[in-house]
């Protein structure tokens, strides 16, 4: 299979992309690592008249320490984002989702920032992210802006980056001595997720201080369980605790039904990952 | 048209392509290099799994304009004098094929496998082989391969 003809862009600035961006309008499409762009286009799902690849750009590529957050440059790879030692100690729960993204081929080209923005509510980076409270960076023709990542996705393969504009950084407040786990359920290996739960707890003298949970392929975009995240709190990490608050990690939600499972099996999934998750991530 | 520079398997290419053609057909139809093989056409299967500066990646899942300025391996870079990549010689002691379609691309990941990890368990190989199908089910014996190759000094020869 051979993607339609297109034009290609290869910018080596954020700036150069962004002229690009303006002159290329409707008819552009933005490639990151291009692991889920190009089997679309490949297969003639999509056929953009001009491709703008980002790979060229090293100031998107990158991990620093900003104080009291943890900044990734959008074009930094999945391998990269695994063998960072400070997103493993200060954003855990990345980094355990992270593992389970697709394959180590996939993972040596796929971008945080391209798998954020094609927003797939089946990829895996979407929940860690809104579980960690991420800031997201869009860059336009006007400068930098950030959103929250409640107002980041915004429905199927849609976020909040308009036209014009590219997802630049995102700002992961440090989440440091959080205990975390990734819960992913599928079939076969690196399988898109059928349903998957991205937990982070932070756990004193064995009580539950505080929790955040995000869910993945729950609804059209990634879901935070917020019930779930306040029943926690205060509550021991023993089994039945947990178990009697993640009773509620479907309520809300609104999940597709397919071949892998209906909306139904998939809320029991969301209730039995969460408990896994959560009591994985407190040490139980 | 782009025009594109790059290394494969140590020579330097100068050639002009469509953005659109895919490294794996870049390396297939215009420079012949048939080694590398296409499976399954959706980024699943791996067997058409080379290196790019060093690291594994589905070719079919690369366009060859991304490689322009880069370097690949394929399968038909890794014999040295005509002798085989350590890696080469454990898939043939250990039998690691059936039907061998896949082999290419085992081979190239279990290379990079090593590169990451130079001693890893029966477990980190199988995990760092998801991304490769063998459709005869031979998985066995390629694990036991990856082992050999693990213990006799694959990782100094590893590097490609």
């Amino acid at each position: 299979m051979i993607p339609a003809q297109f034009d290609y862009l290869a910018p080596t600035s954020v700036a150069d992309a962004l002229s690009a961006l303006a002159e290329a309008g409707d008819d552009a499409k933005v490639m990151g690592g291009g692991q889920s762009l190009l089997p679309i286009l490949r297969m003639r799902l999509n056929a953009p008249e001009k491709i703008i690849d980002l790979g060229r750009i090293e100031e998107l590529r990158g991990i620093r320490d900003e104080g009291d957050h943890v900044v990734i440059g959008a074009m930094t790879t999945y391998a990269d984002v695994l063998a960072s030692d400070l997103v493993r100690q200060h954003a855990g729960v990345l980094t355990d989702a992270i593992t389970e993204v697709a394959d180590p081929q996939i993972r040596h080209r796929g971008t945080v920032g391209g798998a954020l923005v094609h927003a797939d509510p089946a990829g895996d980076v979407g929940a860690p992210a809104l579980a960690l409270d991420t800031e997201f960076v869009i860059t336009g023709p006007g400068g930098d802006r950030t959103v929250a990542a409640a107002d980041f996705f915004v429905d199927l393969f849609e976020t909040a980056v308009g036209e014009g504009e590219l997802l630049t950084s995102i700002r992961i407040p440090k989440h440091t001595g959080w205990g975390s786990r990734y819960e992913k359920f599928v079939r076969v290996a690196h399988q898109w997720s059928i349903v998957a739960v991205a937990a982070t707890v932070r756990v004193e003298g064995g009580t539950i201080a505080e929790a955040r949970i995000g869910l993945t392929n729950m609804g059209s975009t990634p879901l935070r369980a917020t019930a779930v995240e306040q029943a926690l709190v205060g509550r021991a990490a023993t089994d039945d605790a947990v178990r009697e608050a993640c009773a509620a990690a479907a309520d809300g939600t609104n999940p597709p039904s397919d071949l892998n499972g209906d909306a139904d099996y998939r809320k029991h999934l969301a209730t039995v990952l969460t408990r896994r998750a959560v009591l994985a991530a407190a040490g139980g | 048209m782009t025009r594109i520079n790059v290394t494969v398997d140590g020579v330097g290419y100068e050639d002009e392509v469509e953005p659109r053609t895919l490294l794996v057909h870049y390396l297939r139809e215009s420079l012949g290099k048939t080694g590398t093989v296409i499976g399954c056409d959706t980024s699943n299967c791996g067997a058409c799994t080379v290196h790019l500066d060093g690291r594994s990646v589905k070719s079919c899942n690369v366009l060859a304009v991304q490689a322009d300025g880069h370097e690949v391996t394929t399968i038909e870079g890794l014999a040295q004098d005509g002798e085989l990549h350590p890696m080469q010689k454990a898939f043939h002691n250990c039998h690691a094929l059936q039907c061998g379609y896949c082999t290419p691309g085992m081979i190239m990941q279990a290379i990079d496998v090593l590169n990451e990890n130079p001693d890893p368990s029966e477990e980190q190989i199988r995990v760092g082989l998801e991304g490769n199908l063998c459709r005869c089910t031979g998985y066995h014996n390629i694990v036991k391969a990856v082992q050999e190759a693990a213990g006799s000094g694959a990782k100094e020869g590893a590097q490609s």
